[in-house]
């Protein structure tokens, strides 16, 4: 037993936080910035916050995740990091030469009061931002909020940074698809290409975090919304923003700078969600679902209805960020499952508002927290009171799953221990029938290797 | 050796009235350091004539981690050995963290080994107890006796008050106890009835009532203290007496801070109304 220390005994805590189920803010700014073509994300603290942002992307993704940092020492603690952050941006455009710096802060930065807003000022001033390059930067505080607020708060930055307008109206719909697997920023991207609908997403990490081994390494990878991109944002008919812990704040600063209006849609994970999408998507741009979504629906429905026996009544226990979570605990209860223990580290009101929109009548007989207190110690004292058929949530379930012995699906973020994520999508219709197919090879893989000799089938 | 932080509200007068008891002590024989935690770096301007002192954080900024505890000590009048902690200019920075900083780093260098063979130590603390690098000196292990600089206005006996509470914080944890109030004179209505009542509600002392002398004003002109301006002017005796009092002190207490109404009652009682 992993977590033998684990009492089932619940006391309810006032202050401690015991393995929290979030992670720091600049790790959502690192990564919204990386969605950026040509962008390189610097931390503006101590270089071990860096190393952890860094490392923890780059053990999710697999693949080398850059970024600066103003390597603050005692000094620059006491007289402010102003001096640190101008020779890195002066270093980081002569040496590594991307088009745009996006500057986050940390704790320490955040505690003295650096002004980073003044301090990129002063860098252009001084003459350190050379012609067509940009600073973007956003505050990202870890004692506030989750990695989902660094991710908003940069998303903001991005718009605040490089949104622009030309005057003209588009027909162009914006598209702030949360934080997803490169593969599904992908996969939204297909879906509204099928459609026939123009769109700029942002941010936008495919072909960035999921690059294909060529032999050459290369700094700034291909993809990433450009600035070309960007700067007509402030034009487009509308955004679509898919979460809103996530994404609400960059559409809102869009309508805020350009007037361009915004709908706050769910990360279209499941059924229902992915539903609303396409015909929020289809709505707002005004064209007609192509009868191949028809087909790609009907597949997914087909899997549901075919499988219907093995999720029916299943009881699930979930954790992560509440964008994904609200989703995914409709397509639960879609399926006929049973959500029973939930929690996210992410704090919002919201967060609760909608679970229980979406889970009805069932929502009383769930157990549901967010914020400080609800960790995976929680979580776990939980599953101890009422054991789950099923886990769905990242890596760090992992222990769980073994001390209780649950079938296991690892989902969001981190996932440090398996592949997959960054290339196949969990959204969409056929991401749902990824998402089905996981879960049922985790519940049967689990039977065929727990049930009685007699109980063993050929044929489920 | 003994370590004495002095406190009090801003402009009160630490500086000087620290400077001219450092002067007296120095004057009776006594081996002392000042130790300035004020980002402006002025704690130790009267002792050497002038802002002669390169700061510990200047240093530590310019020589990276290679500081010489030479390169920030200067002597004073005296004998006095003097340093600056410095900071961060007004509105960067962290000047909390300096001070932690500057404390460390002076431990480290040995600044306060017996080879010195030091009588005193003084911390002479920007304002009020703000955050805790401003309450470094009050720490476990560094100051032990803390004076406050307070006079009969009502601000200054707030921030007195408030500096109690930082003092009740670590005297739980630590040794650091009150040893007094010092009355720098502003010549308000019953100033040494109001701040002997004040002292004694904090379960305290005022250790010495400082009287407003306008030659004060006349030596830090000339850089100086007013023991080294003009030895024979009864000021200068002001200050060998609160040195002598601070010298034979036997009275060091966890102080009672009180509640607001409680300190508007106190001045309302003894103050301006009378």
């Amino acid at each position: 037993m992993l977590l033998r220390h684990t009492p089932k005994e619940i006391i309810k805590r006032s202050a401690l936080t015991i393995s929290p189920a979030k992670t720091c803010q600049p790790i959502g700014a690192m990564y919204a910035a990386l969605g950026v073509h040509s962008c390189l994300p610097h931390s503006h603290g101590s270089q071990g916050c860096c190393s952890y942002h860094r490392s923890a992307l780059t053990r999710h993704y697999k693949d080398p995740i850059m970024a600066g940092t103003s390597s603050f020492t005692e000094g620059s603690c006491v007289f402010g990091g102003q001096a640190n952050l101008l020779q890195g941006i002066s270093n980081i455009f002569t040496i590594y030469e991307p088009d745009i710096i996006a500057v986050h802060t940390t704790c320490l930065s955040e505690t003295i009061g650096d002004d980073v807003n003044q301090i990129v000022q002063k860098a252009k001033d001084d003459g350190k931002v050379p012609e067509g390059k940009k600073i973007i930067h956003c505050n990202t505080p870890s004692y506030v909020g989750s990695h989902v607020t660094g991710f908003s708060n940069m998303v903001a930055g991005i718009v605040k940074g490089l949104a622009a307008s030309t005057g003209i109206k588009t027909n162009t719909i914006n598209i702030i698809p949360g934080w997803v697997e490169p593969s599904d920023m992908r996969e939204i991207k297909r879906i509204a290409k099928d459609m026939g609908i123009s769109i700029v997403l942002f941010p936008d990490t495919s072909d960035v975090v999921d690059t294909p081994q060529t032999g050459k390494f290369k700094m700034y990878p291909d993809g990433g919304v450009t600035q070309k991109e960007m700067a007509i944002t402030g034009d487009s008919k509308a955004t679509l923003a898919l979460g809103s812990f996530a994404s609400e704040a960059g559409a809102k600063q869009l309508d805020i700078s350009f007037k361009v209006p915004f709908k706050v849609l769910d990360i279209p994970i499941g059924l229902s969600a992915t539903d609303r999408f396409i015909e929020s998507l289809s709505s707002v741009a005004g064209v007609k679902v192509p009868d191949s979504f028809v087909a790609e629906r009907g597949r997914l429905v087909d899997v549901i209805t075919d499988m219907s026996q093995y999720f029916y009544g299943k009881k699930v226990a979930l954790f992560g960020d509440p964008d994904q979570l609200i989703p995914l605990t409709e397509f639960l209860i879609d399926l006929n499952m049973k959500p029973v223990h939930m929690v996210s580290g992410t704090p919002g009101k919201k967060f609760m508002e909608r679970i229980e929109e979406v889970s009805g009548d069932l929502f009383k007989t769930m157990n549901v927290q967010n914020g400080a207190q609800a960790d995976m110690f929680l979580l776990h004292q939980w599953i101890k009171n009422e054991k789950p058929d099923l886990l769905i949530g990242n890596t760090y379930g992992k222990y769980i799953a073994r001390d209780e012995g649950i079938p296991f699906v690892r989902m969001g973020f981190p996932i440090l221990d398996r592949i997959g994520h960054s290339y196949f999508p969990t959204v969409g219709y056929s991401g749902g029938i990824r998402i089905l197919e996981k879960m049922l090879d985790a519940i049967l893989d689990h039977k065929d290797a727990t049930c009685s000799e007699i109980e063993m089938e050929l044929v489920l | 050796m003994r370590k004495i932080a002095i406190y009090g509200k801003g402009g009160i007068g630490k500086s000087t009235t620290t400077q001219n008891t450092v002067a007296g002590l120095a004057e009776a024989g006594k081996k002392v350091m000042v130790v300035g935690c004020d980002p402006k770096a002025d704690s130790t301007r009267l002792l050497l004539g002038g802002l002669a002192q390169k700061t510990v954080l200047d240093t530590l900024r310019e020589e990276g981690e290679d500081v010489e505890l030479d390169d920030v000590i200067k002597a004073g009048f005296g004998g006095a050995r003097c340093v600056e902690s410095g900071g961060p200019e007004p509105g960067v920075g962290c000047a909390g963290r300096g001070i932690i900083t500057s404390i460390n780093l002076l431990e480290q260098l040995g600044a306060y080994e017996p080879k010195w063979e030091l009588d005193y130590a003084f911390y002479d603390v920007l304002g009020d107890v703000v955050c805790g690098g401003f309450a470094m000196p009050m720490r476990e292990g560094k100051a032990q006796e803390i004076y406050i600089v307070v006079s009969g206005e009502m601000m200054a006996m707030y921030a007195a008050n408030n500096i109690c509470k930082g003092i009740v914080k670590f005297a739980d944890a630590g040794g650091v106890r009150l040893g007094g109030l010092i009355c720098n004179s502003r010549n308000c209505d019953n100033e040494k009835e109001l701040i002997g009542a004040l002292a004694e509600r904090l379960g305290t002392q005022m250790i010495h009532f400082v009287p407003r002398n306008n030659v004060v004003q006349r030596a830090e002109i000339n850089r100086q203290t007013v023991i080294e301006y003009d030895k024979a002017d009864p000021q200068a005796d002001e200050y060998r007496a609160l040195a002598k009092k601070i010298d034979e002190n036997k009275m060091f207490v966890i102080p009672k801070p009180l509640e607001m109404e409680e300190l508007e009652a106190m001045l309302i009682k003894h103050g301006i109304l009378n």
